[in-house]
């Protein structure tokens, strides 16, 4: 595979290493020519030192050909015209963005960006994950169809304890597929029966989560 | 009309300045307070200090439904940014994003936003004066589409408001033939 990717801060400079360690074809590109150079003395002259947001240097390092394009840079405004360049441009198939305000998740997803990774929500996961949360925790963007991966920890009171997923009212379009119990996981089967404590694992589009809210957490909601 | 300025160079705080002369309602948004500086002391806009690409930012400016908004900081990336939240979450009517790369403006063109190139501007205005032929490089370009992801409009962002006619000169042909 072809991977180009453009910011070569720690990201990006581990990124390319890692790639090139499971023998992908790689491209960096660092507009910082002092940065460019210092990576280029260790990995050798697939380093760009170039403005990745520029067109005429996207096409110079090969973009039309990559089979995945992964925007880390620092900024978010960069990386959205990265992979907006690389989709619209260059017909490139998967395009990937750092995204460091959560909140543009949505306008990223929106504007045609593949894939979004967010350090600053992953944090929040992690943390949120620590402490009892009344929320659906969100694990996950899964690429197409916006679809994404959510943990729902059950307690007392929710709608879903002593059901199992066949007497619930799962919207369509989402699945509840697994279970954590007692550290455990297992497969969640239609008649596995809940029980307080556990952490249900389901994948859905990201506009059934208020109906799975209400089927897993229920009552009112109480931020975590 | 609701006026949205993100930027207050020089051109961003002379735009504010004219609006609000005409009795536009007008607020301008820049990193900087020292960059308000350059509005007059006469200027009865509203001059709010925030970044001009983050939705929470623009919606407590009240940038919502703004019936102009344009982009106008140094950073093309920024102005590409901040134009199309204010098409796409904030329901703007008319958008402008100022952007000096000539293959981005006709990129962003073509999926839907104004774009202005100082580049192209500059390079006719010189030409003009010496007698010479224009650049090729267009400088103002009306949004000739827009993006394909149109389907999911959270608050039902209009189609781009000026009508579809470019005014992209001859000679510029795609963005990526240019080089």
């Amino acid at each position: 595979m072809f991977v180009l990717v453009v910011g070569g801060g720690k990201v990006g400079y581990y990124l390319t290493k890692e790639l090139i360690e499971s023998g992908h074809e790689v491209a960096l590109m660092e507009k910082d020519r002092d940065r460019a150079s210092q990576i280029a003395d260790e990995v050798g002259s697939i380093v760009i030192p170039h403005d990745g947001c520029e067109g005429k240097y996207l096409a110079e390092a090969g973009c039309n050909r990559a089979d995945v394009v992964a925007a880390v840079t620092g900024d978010d405004e960069d990386n959205l015209v990265i992979c907006q360049m690389a989709k619209h441009h260059f017909d490139v198939p998967r395009t990937i963005a750092r995204v460091n305000n959560p909140k543009n998740e949505e306008l990223f997803r929106h504007l045609g960006v593949d894939e979004l990774i967010s350090p600053t929500r992953m944090i929040l996961g992690s943390i949120e994950q620590d402490i009892p949360v009344h929320e659906l925790l969100h694990l996950a963007a899964l690429g197409e169809n916006e679809l994404e991966l959510i943990e729902a920890h059950l307690q007392e009171g929710s709608p879903a304890v002593g059901r199992a997923p066949k007497d619930l009212n799962i919207p369509e379009g989402c699945s509840l597929f697994a279970v954590i119990r007692d550290g455990v996981a297992t497969p969640l089967r239609p008649d596995t029966v809940m029980q307080v404590g556990d952490k249900v694992i389901a994948i859905g589009k990201t506009e059934c989560e208020e109906m799975l809210h209400d089927q897993l957490i229920g009552g009112e909601t109480v931020r975590g | 009309m609701n006026i949205v300025i993100v930027g207050c160079g020089r051109v961003g705080a002379a735009m504010a300045e004219t609006f609000d002369r005409a009795d536009h309602r007008v607020v301008i948004l820049d990193l900087s307070t020292r960059a308000f500086e350059k509005l007059p002391s006469s200027f009865g806009g509203e001059a709010v200090r925030g970044d001009g690409t983050d939705e929470d930012v623009l919606r407590r400016a009240g940038a919502e439904d703004a019936d102009l908004f344009i982009a106008l900081t140094e950073g093309d990336n920024r102005n590409i940014m901040a134009a199309q939240l204010a098409v796409e979450a904030l329901s703007a009517k008319r958008v402008v994003a100022k952007i000096n790369d000539p293959v981005r403006a006709t990129a962003y063109a073509e999926l839907g936003i104004a774009t202005i190139c100082r580049t192209g501007l500059m390079m006719d205005a010189i030409n003009a004066y010496l007698g010479l032929p224009p650049s090729g490089i267009a400088g103002m370009l009306e949004p000739t589409g827009h993006h394909p992801g149109g389907e999911h409009h959270r608050h039902g962002a209009p189609e781009p408001a000026v009508a579809a006619a470019t005014v992209q000169p001859t000679g510029a042909s795609s963005p990526m033939q240019e080089n």
